[in-house]
């Protein structure tokens, strides 16, 4: 019975620490609201969200350009990450011959634990000058921050894509093999629809990293925070804007920084309550 | 050998006896019996943890609320800019003054200004010159900081008039060939909204014109000479300390920004760094001001690159 009590302070001592861990999401969650809405209703909803100027020092706080540049970011990630990322899951999970599959995975594990500011630095020492040089424009660009965050979502994108394509019921592929169909008409035909919610649900928790990511973007992007107008302009991000100026933001303006912080969360869990709704209907 | 083992495990044998009795008394209970006095001792505990955890909360909030309302000590507040300066004057004058304190927090000159207002700061720091309606406080320069407009080394520009450089940061002239470099579009790099240094910058070049939207912003002094030194078409500013060969510091209308100039007043994008006090100052803060005009202390700043009272 020793055992038993023990049990049940171990139980108890868990449940604590569950629960901190989510009093703290809601400790979070409250504290941004409790700050930043008082701001959003002061200048009014509409002129936050779809305001084109940021002058903080002359009090206009419209956050659309930060918007629009997160999208743009975001977009160009997907569009260099999604068909890599694709690609090499479906060679993972299909072809892998034993010494590229021992090769590769750690390897992708290992794009996963590179820290961001590596990347950033990465991208501001290397990839910079190349656009500036070769394509024009200041070369800290949206271009230069979306092909770095392209290959940071790599390793979200192939392992939930991989996984959602090796839990297919291994009949789906016989059966479309013992219909005459080649490999490859197999995986595109049979095997890629077949596993699309796991393959968006990926897409999706990728798009999440790339919105979410902060200290390789400040150091990439440039932050203007004019309307990007093309792949060369510089950009600023929602969650750049917050990092760029809370060192000396003080009333309003500090406000407005979690006003920021309010978009980025409803933003962050419309994608994820998304890709948790499409990997259920996978399940069942 | 054999001795001393024996000596060293005998007492833990009996340590271990002593831990586990053969049978617990209370393990010849019914059964009935003893799961009630379990569920009791388990729901005590389980309100036993509930209450240690709030203890615990209670503990740090309360540990942290004494944080705050300092020891015995000076509070300095203020200018960001200023922070790092007062933050190493603060550590040497505490080196030579064993058992003084003084808390250095940031804040921002209007900030600090404020709390010393107010009484909740003995000192203030300012990168600005008081304003009109600050006037009544008492306001000593420690030091003062130039500002630099700076260039890639192989920009062949080497002087800018502050009006030319006023168009060039408000977005008018967007070609390097307008001011007479090659034709080459002007990349603007700019400090973030807040920053002491934009600010003393919009004020001192810019005036009544606003900073182009479209430049960079970048968040430190370094990271505005990483870009500039990195992009032939750049142009930005940062304090004149943190110029090194990597970027080129222009001449305003022919004054090249050194600290003869400075001294002589030709140079003029310079920003005091002030102290700021409400009434005369007296007692730790008077003798942390006579520290910081000191000879050693304003040899001190000079190392660290800001333009000393005392040329």
């Amino acid at each position: 019975m020793i055992m038993e009590i023990k049990e049940r302070v171990i139980e108890k001592i868990l449940l604590l620490i569950a629960l901190s861990s989510i009093s703290i999401l809601a400790l979070i969650a409250f504290f941004i609201f409790e700050e930043g809405l008082p701001l959003i209703w002061k200048i009014g909803p509409r002129a936050f969200i779809l305001g084109g100027r940021w002058v903080p020092s002359q009090n206009s706080f419209g956050i659309f350009p930060m918007i629009v540049g997160s999208f743009w970011v975001t977009f160009g990630a997907l569009l260099l990450g999604v068909p890599l990322g694709l690609a090499c899951a479906v060679f993972l999970s299909e072809w892998t011959p034993p010494l590229a599959a021992t090769l590769l995975r750690p390897t992708i594990q290992l794009l996963a634990a590179i820290p961001s500011v590596i990347y950033g630095f990465w991208g501001l020492i290397v990839l910079v000058p190349l656009v500036r040089n070769y394509l024009g424009g200041p070369g800290l660009s949206i271009l230069s921050g979306s092909v770095i965050l392209g290959f940071m979502i790599l390793p979200t994108v192939i392992s939930i894509s991989e996984d959602s394509l090796k839990a297919l019921p291994p009949s789906y592929k016989a059966g479309a093999l013992a219909l005459g169909a080649t490999h490859w008409q197999t995986i595109w035909r049979v095997m890629i629809p077949a596993a699309r919610s796991g393959i968006v649900a990926s897409i999706i928790l990728g798009m999440g990293r790339a919105i979410g990511e902060t200290m390789a973007m400040i150091m990439i992007l440039g932050n203007a925070v004019k309307m990007p107008a093309s792949f060369l302009h510089s950009a600023r991000t929602l969650t750049t804007n917050i990092g760029i100026e809370m060192g000396y933001a003080s009333g309003d303006h500090r406000q407005a920084l979690f006003a920021t912080g309010v978009v980025l969360f409803f933003i962050i869990m419309l994608l994820n309550s998304s890709a948790i709704a499409l990997s259920r209907r996978r399940v069942s | 050998m054999i001795g001393t083992e024996s000596q060293a495990l005998n007492p833990k044998q009996i340590l271990r006896h002593g831990f586990n009795p053969p049978t617990p008394p209370f393990a010849k209970g019914g059964k009935g019996g003893f799961g009630h006095w379990n569920l009791e001792f388990g729901n005590y505990l389980g309100f036993g943890i509930w209450r240690l955890g709030f203890l615990l909360f209670l503990l740090v909030v309360s540990m942290t609320m004494g944080c705050q309302r300092s020891k015995a000590g000076i509070t300095v507040a203020g200018s960001t800019s200023v922070e790092p300066f007062a933050e190493l004057l603060a550590e040497e004058y505490m080196i030579r003054h064993p058992g003084s304190h003084i808390y250095v927090q940031g804040g921002g000159s209007t900030a600090g200004i404020e709390a010393v207002k107010t009484h909740a700061a003995h000192i203030g720091m300012s990168s600005r010159s008081l304003m009109a309606e600050e006037k009544g406080l008492y306001a000593v320069t420690i030091a003062r900081d130039a500002i630099a407009i700076i260039v890639h080394p192989k920009n062949p520009i080497l002087d800018l008039s502050l009006s030319q450089i006023r168009q060039v940061f408000s977005g008018k002239i967007k070609n390097w060939s307008e001011v007479g470099g090659h034709s080459r579009p002007i990349v603007l790099v700019t400090r973030e909204e807040g920053s002491g240094t934009r600010e003393a910058f919009q004020k001192m070049v810019m005036e009544k014109e606003e900073i182009s939207l479209e430049s960079l912003v970048q968040d430190s002094n370094g990271a505005i000479r990483q870009v500039v030194a990195g992009d032939p078409n750049a142009i930005g500013y940062i304090s004149l300390g943190l110029v090194n060969e990597k970027v080129k510091a222009l001449k305003i209308s022919g004054v090249e920004p050194n600290l003869k100039n400075i001294v002589y007043g030709r140079y003029r994008l310079v920003r005091p760094f002030l102290f700021v006090f409400n009434g005369s100052p007296k007692g730790e803060a008077h003798s942390f001001l006579e520290f910081v005009l000191s000879p050693e202390a304003q040899e001190l700043l000079a190392r660290e690159g800001l333009v000393t009272i005392r040329p």
